[in-house]
């Protein structure tokens, strides 16, 4: 069993016309029903619901109150590395990028950690590019090892790897995986991604099957909104989140809507996504799903970022450097995207504050799956 | 989603209202009743027949082609004794289809999950297509289900109660995560009650109690029937819920920032 049949049974040219001939009735519908459906769903991310954007956002708003309270998550992201061997359109690490590439050795890795450590953090997100020799499985294994002590929570949003080499890096404390379609239009998938091992659109595919079979604690959905429809791609997230959600329910969930930012040597992006429809799209996410973990990256500017707390976010960085070394070791190497948010995590803490939020920095510990401190 | 007929362990039925075979005043009544029913699965407890006899009087009153029977364990305590009898009903008629019950509490006929789980993982790997009756618990449905059962069937209220959809709140996390059909059993003592079951997106209800003990079980098998069509067809024709949530805008909008 896995998502791909489910995936293969709605072609995206039906999905994509079912969505845009929501009508606002099915908008009222949506809104009124007590659990809300896939069907719900595309009319909620439908440009019918348009209109409708404050309500769901009330809605969005209460739910999210309902189930987290009054706290929001802070990480931050730790690039290890910006070795890659893919070719991705819209991507800094982009092989045929001739920039300097670097990784980090453990003792450089301590010394970023020290930076985090310093500002709060207990959870990090490790990212790395793809490149198998350099920074393959071994190398993750190692930089988990090193890391974990210092943090109650380690992400990775590194390249899908197979259901064994999770297990192992499981057993060494990684907690939350993040791997992202980047788009669930084959064609265009194949377009943004010609060379490399990401081009294989079904390995991609299957890397949540094989995160939930090995036994993973939490993993994070999303696509890269500016490739293509992305109406059309986040109603595919919601339906890859549904089978999952009902196949490895013991795993959590989060879901990102990275917006394509401006990068090194990169395209425009093919669709271009408001900050009305994000807000739209955020609130469908959390009246579909009321316990979805959903996630903000510093892509976002300052004021965005500031006012979407309150409409259904759940977790957000701050202070990032997307480039390894960006906190200590190599200030100046050059970052994977541009951020929009560079006010500090202090900072970020203190507006979440102003807004009646608490800033949660620790919300895992390795004691819980059976690891020592 | 629409008209989707249900299916179970690849079986197709038209009418989803499944029925139970006890307390009926007369086998010959409980014949005319099921008839009534339209029913396709009919449980018979492996306590109440004769399986060594041909002519047993609930089986000989059974054996029409529009029934399938779903032999029950009703009187087992322990998984071990579920499998011996699952084992038997399987030999001796010749279906290995399977209600497992296991009650060891014998005053409210209370299911016994851990039992059920440890029965159901067994009876899988025997080839038994099992639907387990269940408290209404959503963790023990999903490992229910990881086991390999067919179809999972919780509780609305305890057996025989006639109390309907007790269990209404974790009926409703059940439907909404599970990967097998949800056959809501026990408790069900009204038309109405099999109407809201079927409404809320449940696949299938298993009435016994109401339509036996009833003035008139023939009449009440109707009603039966006919409340589980009007719930079916209310839920795929997507209810129009209450507006409670399309009141006026809050004073300070939250989406102000966009203009
Ligand atoms: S998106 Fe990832 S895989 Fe693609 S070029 Fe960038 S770092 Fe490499």
């Amino acid at each position: 069993m896995s998502f791909r049949p489910i995936f293969e049974a709605q072609p995206w040219d039906d999905v994509k016309a079912s969505i845009y001939a929501k009508t606002a009735a099915d908008v009222e519908r949506a809104l009124a029903a007590p659990h809300r459906t896939l069907e719900d769903f595309k009319a909620l991310i439908s440009p019918a619901a348009a209109p409708y954007l404050e309500q769901m956002a009330q809605l969005s708003h209460q739910l999210t109150r309902k189930r987290f309270g009054n706290t929001v998550q802070l990480y931050a992201p730790l690039y290890l590395s910006n070795e890659c061997q893919n070719i991705c359109t819209y991507c800094g690490f982009s092989l045929d990028n001739k920039i300097a590439r670097r990784t980090l050795s453990s003792v450089e890795m301590l010394q970023e950690a020290a930076v985090l450590k310093d500002w709060g953090y207990d959870h990090v997100l490790l990212v790395t590019g793809e490149a198998n020799v350099t920074v393959g499985v071994d190398y993750l294994e190692k930089a988990l090892r090193t890391l974990r002590p210092h943090f109650a929570h380690l992400s990775m949003e590194v390249q899908p790897l197979d259901q064994a080499d999770y297990e192992r890096l499981i057993s060494e404390g990684l907690n939350t995986v993040l791997v992202y379609q980047e788009t669930y239009h084959r064609d265009d998938y194949r377009k943004h991604h010609p060379k490399g091992k990401k081009s294989n659109f079904n390995y991609r595919l299957d890397t949540p099957d094989r995160l939930g079979r090995a036994g993973i604690h939490k993993m994070g959905l999303g696509v890269l909104i500016g490739l293509e429809d992305w109406r059309t791609d986040c109603f595919y997230t919601a339906l890859h989140l549904d089978y999952l959600e009902r196949t490895y329910w013991q795993t959590k969930y989060s879901l990102s809507f990275p917006r394509l930012r401006p990068a090194e040597g990169l395209l425009q992006p093919k669709v271009e996504m408001s900050d009305r429809e994000l807000v739209q799209l955020i609130c469908a996410y959390r009246l579909l799903n009321e316990e979805v973990e959903l996630s903000l990256s510093t892509r976002e500017n300052p004021v965005f970022r500031d006012h979407v707390v309150k409409l259904g976010i759940t977790s957000i960085s701050a202070g990032s450097k997307t480039n390894p070394g960006g906190y200590a070791v190599a200030p100046e190497s050059l970052e994977q995207f541009e951020i929009s948010d560079e006010r500090s995590p202090a900072e970020i803490a203190a507006m979440l504050r102003r807004q009646g939020y608490e800033p949660v920095w620790k919300d895992w510990d390795a004691t819980l799956v059976g690891l020592p401190r | 989603m629409l008209n989707k007929n249900l299916v179970i362990a690849g079986r197709t039925f038209n009418s989803r209202l499944f029925t139970g075979t006890g307390k009926f005043s007369s086998s010959e009544l409980m014949e005319e009743a099921l008839l009534a029913a339209g029913s396709e699965l009919v449980t018979v407890a492996l306590k109440r027949v004769d399986v060594a006899d041909a002519e047993d009087d609930i089986l000989r009153h059974l054996s029409h082609p529009q029934f399938s029977l779903l032999p029950n364990t009703s009187g087992v305590r322990t998984a071990k004794e579920a499998v011996f009898a699952a084992q038997l009903a399987r030999e001796a008629l010749e279906t290995n289809w399977l209600k497992l019950e296991i009650h060891p509490d014998p005053k409210y006929l209370l299911p016994d999950p851990i039992e059920t789980l440890k029965a159901a993982e067994e009876l899988v790997r025997l080839g038994f297509v099992v639907l387990p009756y269940i408290h209404a618990d959503p963790v023990l449905c999903k490992r229910l289900e990881e086991v390999g059962v067919a179809a999972v069937m919780p509780l609305g209220s305890p057996i025989g109660s006639n109390k309907g959809l007790l269990t209404r709140e974790f009926l409703e996390i059940i439907i909404g995560q599970s990967k097998v059909p949800v056959v809501v059993d026990a408790g069900i003592g009204a038309p109405s009650h099999a109407a809201a079951a079927l409404e809320m997106g449940a696949d299938a209800v298993l009435v016994n109690t109401a339509i036996a003990v009833a003035g008139n079980p023939v009449a009440m098998a109707t009603a039966f029937k006919m409340a589980v069509e009007a719930g079916r067809m209310a839920y795929e024709a997507r209810l129009a819920a209450p507006v409670a949530h399309a009141e006026a805008v809050a004073s300070s909008p939250l989406t102000a920032f966009l203009d």
